[in-house]
């Protein structure tokens, strides 16, 4: 049973399932619902989380809780899948999101160096956010992006053979694309 | 009899009716690299630039279109202009100035834009003829008929603007060819003929008649296609390519990944098709066998073995997986296939399915691979649509889907019990084995596993037969493999060469070795379950067994070259962070043996290690190795095994005389200036983020080392090199 936030303590299913189907957006309460169409629902648990992480960032309580409703899994497997894998993000992060990958070829050609000037331009550490919520740095794995080595990719966007003193100008393009959007 | 043959010919013809609907064959093509690394390099920049001056030019004449990745990493975006009659033309490294130039003076101008061409390909030749230097023409090498080619150009006074000609590693041909016969194949574009020759009259009248008089000597050609001759007709003037053997790789930057019409033009699905007219499962096993293919994922298990197992069982239900959760760091050969070549995976896919009984297969992609899970669903859609897949495929009765689902980062789940769990929608652990999921797998029952390289040479096999395919590589593994050249070497990029080539080929032939004449140190190969190779074994011919009595293994492929500023002991404990931050936890000796192995490693780079620390170490790593529940455990231990027994002195140097060789590892060493060389221009100081570095104008610096954190600015940014690294 839940018991967290809207989710009261209820038997009643009409209830609980209209609070769940509240918490998340329509389209992945339809994608659920065709899950529960297939042979094995539980097994598309993952694939619904990533929708979820998709649309709100990271994956909440209460969006955990909505989903192992609908699936019809326990709550236990559904945050034991959410920590388990690394894509899976239980906090929420910034707006622009840095990975910098520490795959062989990139650690080879100086990534360490990539990753300490992130650290030192944004004054945060691995998982952490910027203040203004514009910034989350992440290490990843291999981006297969390896004859470009070192890569950085944020939010799906590559950028190769990037050298420390290469990141002020990156950083810059995207504060100015916000400072854009502001003035409009 | 079943009406397969007729759908595949409509299926073809309807390709064909698309492609001339839109000027195939009588239009300028342009064609720009799309990957996930060319878009990196800014490909998709250059695509809207030639669209722009498409458009704004009026022309009606030019067909712009996307292809996948060549492999030929560093110098991408690639474009390619390909003039009806011509030689086709590739620029590298293109920028959005460079398109206006490329369109004014090539395509509009007739002329080529020499700064920016393709590995510095010579610009302009009528002729370009390229000759077959692999084993299976070697018995005519003895006749000296290659030296008598060029030497009755350089004879006749041929220029190299009318005829110039390369030597190549292998066409890929020389099965196809009657093997009593001794013959030098020789190609010759633009005309793309395959001559086979065998005498120096041959060669006179491939002169006289073609070169001299445009007329192709008839009795001389070829009848058969090599695989790769749709590649060289592109690549064939590029020293990184041509020395490579193109099967799995066969259509990457040939085909419009996007494009199903595209791929059946260059033979796609033909190998289905026979499949299915033949309707006999225990056929294609056995031509599987035979070809001698091993599972390209990593194992090396021999995938007819496999297929023929996942048969006998007696449950109806089967299927089969495609393993694309490429998680080894350094090795993105799948993504290229994903991307670059989609249909030939899902026809090899499909081909699978039939062998073993399948009724459906299941994709396993990363997550991390946006571009490829895109090409490869939008061709699942195109099968669909086609009736190549779903219910009576081509007419047949053979009904098969196919299915997409991402993984979400974990590397375990390259192991296939752990795959297994996570599509099942678990927590991507490993189980015990047996039962093999040819056995006993996804919800109990039996599937097959395979990598994408290994689906990707499935079609192949078919169309060219087993024979062709072993033959190609070393006596126990058939074939070719593709290697993710990277690290500290010049051309990185992706290579196919065929079992058996050696490392230094490889590094140096194809890579051309580290840059500015630095010598290699070693090479890792694999990934972290592999080992580091040093630079003494390098003239060892690679293939699965080879590579594991150096300690290492094959993996999937990945290729990491090490000089002489890489530190081993620093390269060991990177692989064992990875393994200890992706052990699922499952079993103790891998989840608490990788911690302490990392532990003490990180001791030793700190200086902190003890000569007894070695020994633990080593015991340690074996233990885990002996121990552990699946191939991540068992493997994790294989860096720092292949590099105590390679590089020993190494370690040693860390823990007895507390210094790192390679002047890596930030505890053991310290910048100093060399007062002689620093002229007192106070970069260093201006740079130093403490400031620990003092000194005056125009006078000498001095760095204070109690206070120094090793941040190496100074070092970089000194333009007279006097900071050094002790």
């Amino acid at each position: 049973m839940c018991t967290h936030n809207n989710i009261q303590n209820t038997d009643n299913w009409k209830e609980v399932e209209g609070f769940a189907k509240k918490a998340l957006p329509e389209h992945i309460v339809a994608f659920i619902e065709e899950c529960r169409q297939d042979a094995n629902p539980e097994s598309k648990l993952i694939k619904v989380l990533q929708l979820v992480q998709e649309h709100f960032g990271y994956l909440g309580r209460t969006q955990m809780d909505a989903v192992a409703q609908l699936l019809q899994v326990p709550m236990a497997k559904v945050s034991g899948v959410a920590t388990f894998y690394h894509f899976f993000r239980l906090v929420p992060r910034g707006k622009y999101l840095i990975r910098v990958c520490l795959g062989t070829a990139c650690y080879v050609k100086g990534a360490e160096r990539v990753v300490d000037k992130f650290k030192e331009e944004l004054g945060i550490r691995f998982g952490e956010t910027t203040k203004d919520g514009l910034f989350s740095l992440e290490g990843t794995r291999c981006l297969g992006c390896c004859g470009l080595a070192p890569v950085v990719e944020i939010n799906e966007e590559i950028f190769g053979q990037v050298t420390p003193d290469k990141i002020p100008a990156i950083l810059e393009h995207f504060t100015e694309k916000e400072s854009e959007i502001k003035t409009q | 009899m079943n009406n397969v043959n007729a759908n595949y010919e409509l299926l073809l013809q309807k390709a064909e009716e698309y492609r001339n609907s839109l000027g195939y064959g009588e239009k300028i093509r342009i064609r720009v690299g799309s990957a996930t690394c060319e878009h990196a390099a800014g490909s998709q920049i250059v695509y809207e630039e030639f669209q722009k001056h498409i458009l704004s030019s009026g022309r009606q004449d030019i067909i712009l279109e996307k292809t996948g990745c060549t492999g030929r990493c560093s110098c991408e975006p690639i474009v390619g202009v390909f003039i009806p009659n011509k030689l086709p033309v590739k620029y590298q490294l293109v920028k959005r100035e460079t398109v206006h130039k490329i369109f004014m003076d090539h395509i509009v101008g007739g002329k080529v834009v020499p700064e920016n061409l393709l590995d510095k390909t010579p610009d302009s030749c009528k002729y370009h003829i390229l000759m077959c230097d692999g084993t299976g023409c070697g018995g005519a090498l003895d006749s000296g008929l290659r030296f008598q080619f060029e030497m009755k150009i350089a004879e006749l006074g041929l220029k190299p603007e009318e005829v110039w000609l390369t030597h190549i590693g292998c066409l890929g041909f020389c099965t196809i060819m009657d093997k009593k016969e001794q013959t030098v194949q020789v190609m010759v574009r633009p005309d793309n003929i395959i001559y086979k020759i065998k005498t120096i009259k041959d060669i006179e009248d491939i002169i006289d008649s073609h070169f001299k008089k445009g007329k192709v000597v008839q009795r001389l050609v070829a009848k058969e296609k090599p695989i790769s001759q749709r590649f060289y007709n592109l690549y064939g003037d590029v020293a990184f390519f041509n020395k490579q053997t193109r099967i799995a790789l066969r259509n990457a930057g040939v085909v419009n990944p996007e494009s199903i019409y595209d791929y059946l033009h260059y033979k796609g699905f033909l190998a289905l098709k026979e499949v299915l007219q033949k309707n006999d499962p225990e056929w294609v096993v056995k031509q599987i066998t035979e070809s001698k293919l091993r599972g390209r994922g990593g194992g090396g298990f021999p995938t007819g073995q496999k297929w023929a197992s996942a048969r006998k069982t007696q449950e109806k239900i089967r299927y089969i997986i495609c393993n694309a959760d490429e998680g080894d760091p350094g090795a993105f050969m799948d993504r290229s296939m994903l991307e670059s070549d989609p249909f030939s995976i899902v026809e090899g896919m499909i081909i699978g399915g039939f062998a073993i009984g399948a009724q459906k297969g299941y994709f396993y992609i990363r997550a991390e691979y946006p571009l490829a899970v895109e090409r490869i669903s939008h061709a699942i859609e195109e099968c669909r649509k086609h009736n190549l897949l779903g219910q009576n495929i081509l007419g047949s009765d053979f009904s098969f889907d196919l299915e997409i689902r991402l993984g979400a980062g974990a590397f375990v789940c390259g192991e296939e019990t752990a795959l297994i769990h996570s599509i099942e929608g678990e927590r991507g652990q490993p189980r015990v084995r047996p039962p093999y999921p040819t056995e006993s797998g996804l919800w109990g029952k039996p599937t097959v596993i395979n990598n994408v390289e290994t689906f990707a040479n499935v079609p192949p096999i078919i169309v060219y037969g087993p024979d062709w395919f072993a033959q190609v590589g070393t006596r126990n593994s058939g074939g070719t493999k593709v290697f993710a050249l990277a690290g500290k070497i010049q051309r990185t990029g992706l290579v196919e060469v065929p079992m058996g080539t050696t490392l230094r080929d490889i590094v140096y032939g194809i890579g051309g070795g580290p840059a500015g004449g630095r010598k290699a140190k070693a090479i890792q190969t694999g990934g972290p379950a592999g080992g580091c190779i040093p630079e003494k074994y390098f003239d060892t011919p690679v293939d699965f067994d080879t590579l594991g009595k150096l300690g290492s293994i094959m993996g999937s492929g990945g290729m990491i070259v090490l000089d002489e500023d890489d530190c081993m002991v620093d390269v060991a404990k990177f692989y064992m962070e990875f393994c200890q931050d992706e052990s699922c936890g499952k079993c103790t000796p891998c989840r608490e043996g990788t911690k302490r192995i990392l532990e003490t490693l990180t001791r030793i780079t700190e200086g902190k290690g003890t000569e007894e620390d070695l020994a633990k170490l080593e015991r340690l790593a074996k233990l885990v190795k002996k121990s552990s529940l699946c191939g991540l455990g068992k493997a994790a231990p294989n860096p720092i095994l292949s590099t105590l027994n390679y590089f020993r002195d190494e370690y040693e140097a860390h823990v007895r005389d507390k210094k790192c060789p390679a002047h890596k590892c930030r505890s053991l060493i310290h910048y100093v200036i060399d007062p002689e060389k620093c002229v007192g221009c106070t970069m260093c100081a201006k740079n130093c983020p403490v400031p620990c570095i003092t000194g005056e104008r125009k006078e000498v610096h001095v760095i204070d080392t109690a206070r120094c954190i090793k941040c190496g600015r100074c070092f970089e940014v000194c333009r007279f090199k006097a900071v050094k690294k002790l």
